[in-house]
């Protein structure tokens, strides 16, 4: 019989942040436990403290270099309810969506082609050379070029509404600081047919990809959770901006609906284990045993009542009532719905640039000042909450982040432990290919560790097997 | 008062008697970099970044009066690293955290280093100073974690408001600017004291309240060109 083993990943690879997840096998070889870590941290919630509130949409929007714009859009909500404005004015909204939805755009397609299409394209075990965005230009080029220029629309847009393609400046406390000028609106409408296109041939592929390995999908880390999102206020309809928390549970039943988002904390509680720095939230009626939820695309399939742009529309509808249900838990359904998403940001980019709107000059609204605001928004990983005190000299003394990545921690380790059992547990020999398998199931959530626990940092892999001492048996490496 | 002429770097302009060497080349359209030094404010020659060699001495371009016949030597490899020196000084000094800057983009400091090519980090230690941001005005705020002791609050306060709410404190590595009062709130300033506009405070130190962040990434200062442009502008417009 063999020693009890300690298998670590150790950082998951393509995936933003550092993590790395430890495999224990007992002396049969058999999963006995499957976790993933998250090792970093770096405490924005603590250093935001002190600083002015008009500083906090910039500061904070430095936790990832992936989605900034979620965090600076989130932290600017809650700023616009501390400085007293509770309306926007239009042309301040629509930039800020129009912000919005370039960066959904861009950090979906970034996901979908350069972090998991090499496992989708390739094979979850193909060899390690083989798995990187190179080889999937050097395999379908025209696809490659699609996706870099999509990617560049969706950043474009960031740059047109923040000023910068990353960590820009565009969404100040009550409206925004600038407007789109009507070159710059002409130059994006040129392009718009052809995202449109676009768009609908990767939704495609990635539908395709689920319904031709349905088996694999059906089996594959899927089972089945609560879900959590905003929701459009009266109709339920998905809006990545604005609306109301909604929960459902497995069968797509209300936990609770049409919830005030500044009432979070009175359902949502977030749990602390001592082996990760990333917390677990649940829903407080449910305690945290069954009253975790997942958030993200697939998420917000499921919580959304209808897409109120008929392409992504139909494209729901169709992934909702394929094959019995199959997508609803599946965890590699969530880059159908990524893309899904993604054509949902280009219909959406679309009819803004149609709006006069954007040309308007009052960008700003000012209010009577509070003490209080939290901010909430529907990040390209699922939900986002920005919860922020200020004194009467303008200056921060609480913050509370909970990122979409949080939100999915238990989901992702449920994920983790699934894959291992089924992949890893007795063999003889543990291979890099198995190992792929337990980081393409993390990486399905596209998580963002450095939000998470506002790490940042680059991820070579390094794998350990250690026997019940701590001795190394076996190590493998592979650079980032 | 009759003119006379001197060169900079080689090219010959005209002086007057009474004008110091940056006044002579600033009306010129010859740039010489500056901080300490503001237009309105008396001369102090405190930040040495204006040091150019006359003779083959070292000299404030600010405080040197200019004089017939003098060859002063200004953009040279040699001053222009001294000057990066200087600068690279003043970002170990200080938290100048310009990603997160609410002056970033229209601060003196930072487009200095773009200008003097200061594109590696400093290879000084940071120093760090952690002191507290003072926003009891309800106004204005201090954060003088990103001050450069350049003294320009302090002369605008004396000299154009004749209030004094600025002056310097300690000796040495450890002098830095402090308010005359318990706090900012404690003293007379109003946001309207010149001491206090957005073209005195060269960093992101004296902080107008509600104003961050206000002007998009573009039509910031020194989004429309380095550091002097406007300056060397004059020259070509001639």
């Amino acid at each position: 019989m063999a020693e009890p083993r300690l298998i670590e990943i150790s950082p998951v690879t393509r995936v933003e942040g550092h993590g790395k997840v430890t495999i224990h096998l007992d002396r049969d070889g058999a999963v006995d436990e499957a976790r993933l870590h998250i090792v970093e941290f770096r405490g924005f919630e603590r250093f935001i403290q002190g600083r002015l509130l008009w500083e906090v949409p910039v500061i904070v929007q430095r936790l990832c270099g992936i989605c900034p714009v979620s965090h600076h859009l989130a932290a600017a909500k809650a700023m616009d309810v501390i400085v007293g404005v509770d309306e926007l004015p239009p042309t301040a909204e629509k930039m800020r969506r129009l912000m919005h939805y370039g960066q959904v755009m861009q950090s979906h397609v970034l996901h979908f082609f350069h972090l998991a299409a090499p496992d989708l394209l390739f094979g979850f075990g193909a060899p390690a050379e083989q798995r990187n965005i190179f080889e999937v230009i050097r395999e379908n080029p025209e696809l490659g070029r699609r996706a870099i220029l999509m990617r560049k629309f969706g950043q474009d847009i960031i740059e047109a509404t923040a000023g910068k393609k990353i960590h820009g400046t565009g969404a100040i406390p009550g409206g925004i600081n600038r407007n789109l000028s009507v070159e710059t609106r002409d130059a994006f409408l040129a392009q718009i047919a052809d995202m449109e296109a676009w768009a609908g041939e990767a939704l495609a592929l990635a539908r395709s990809y689920t319904l031709e390995n349905a088996e694999m999908v059906r089996g594959f880390a899927a089972f089945p959770s609560n879900y959590l999102s905003i929701v459009r206020e009266g109709d339920g309809a998905l809006d990545l901006y604005h609306g109301q928390l909604r929960a459902l549970d497995a069968e797509l039943n209300p936990i609770f609906d049409g919830l005030d988002y500044a009432r979070y904390h009175e359902m949502l509680t977030e749990d602390v284990r001592s082996w990760s720095y990333m917390k677990f939230p649940y829903i407080n009626t449910l305690g945290p045993e069954t009253g975790w939820y997942r958030v993200g695309p697939l998420a917000r399939m499921n919580t959304a009542s209808f897409i109120d742009t008929p392409l992504a529309n139909a494209a729901r509808d169709d992934l909702m009532a394929t094959n019995d249900g199959l997508p609803r838990h599946a965890v590699l359904a969530n880059h159908w719905a990524r893309m899904i998403e993604v054509l949902h940001c280009v219909e959406k980019i679309k009819e803004l640039l149609h709006d006069p709107d954007l040309q308007g000059t009052d960008l700003v609204a000012k209010g009577d000042r509070r003490p209080e605001g939290i901010g909430v928004i529907e990040a390209p990983r699922g939900n986002l909450i920005h919860h922020y005190e200020v004194d009467e000299n303008d200056q921060v003394t609480y913050c509370n982040l909970i990122v979409s990545t949080t939100h999915n921690n238990e989901g992702m380790n449920r994920a983790v432990r699934d894959v291992a059992v089924k992949h890893i547990s007795g063999q003889p020999e543990i291979t890099e290919g198995m190992l792929n398998h337990v980081e393409v199931a993390i990486r399905a959530y596209d998580p963002c560790l450095s939000c998470a626990t506002h790490a940042l940092g680059q991820m070579p892999l390094q794998v350990e097997i250690l026997d019940a001492e701590g001795a190394v048996l076996d190590s493998r490496e592979r650079a980032a | 008062m009759s003119g006379f002429s001197f060169t900079i770097d080689g090219v010959e302009i005209t002086g007057a008697e009474g004008q110091t060497i940056m006044e002579a080349a600033d009306a010129a359209g010859i740039y010489i970099p500056r901080l300490c030094d503001h237009e309105g404010l008396r001369h102090q020659g405190g930040c040495r970044v204006c040091t150019v060699k006359v003779g083959g001495r070292s000299v404030a371009a600010c405080t040197q009066p200019a004089e017939p016949g003098l060859n002063v030597e200004n953009e040279t490899p040699h001053i222009t690293k001294l000057r990066r020196d200087l600068v690279e000084m003043l970002f170990h000094e200080g938290n100048h955290l310009c990603p997160i800057c609410e002056a970033s983009g229209n601060c003196e400091l930072q487009a200095m280093a773009y200008r003097l090519d200061m594109t590696d980090p400093t290879r000084f230690p940071y120093l760090e100073p952690s002191r507290a941001v003072d926003a009891s005005h309800p106004d204005i705020a201090l954060d003088t974690n990103r001050c450069i002791s350049c003294g320009r609050c302090i002369r605008a306060s004396q000299d154009v408001d004749g209030k004094g709410i600025f002056g310097y404190v300690g000796r040495g590595i450890h002098r830095q600017v402090a308010v005359n009062g318990e706090n900012m709130a404690a003293t007379d300033a109003e946001v309207t004291d010149f001491a206090m506009s957005a073209e005195v405070c060269p960093v992101g130190c004296i902080i107008r309240k509600r104003e961050g962040f206000a002007t998009p990434i573009g039509e910031r200062d020194f989004d429309k060109g380095l550091i002097g442009h406007e300056i060397e502008g004059k020259k070509a417009d001639d």
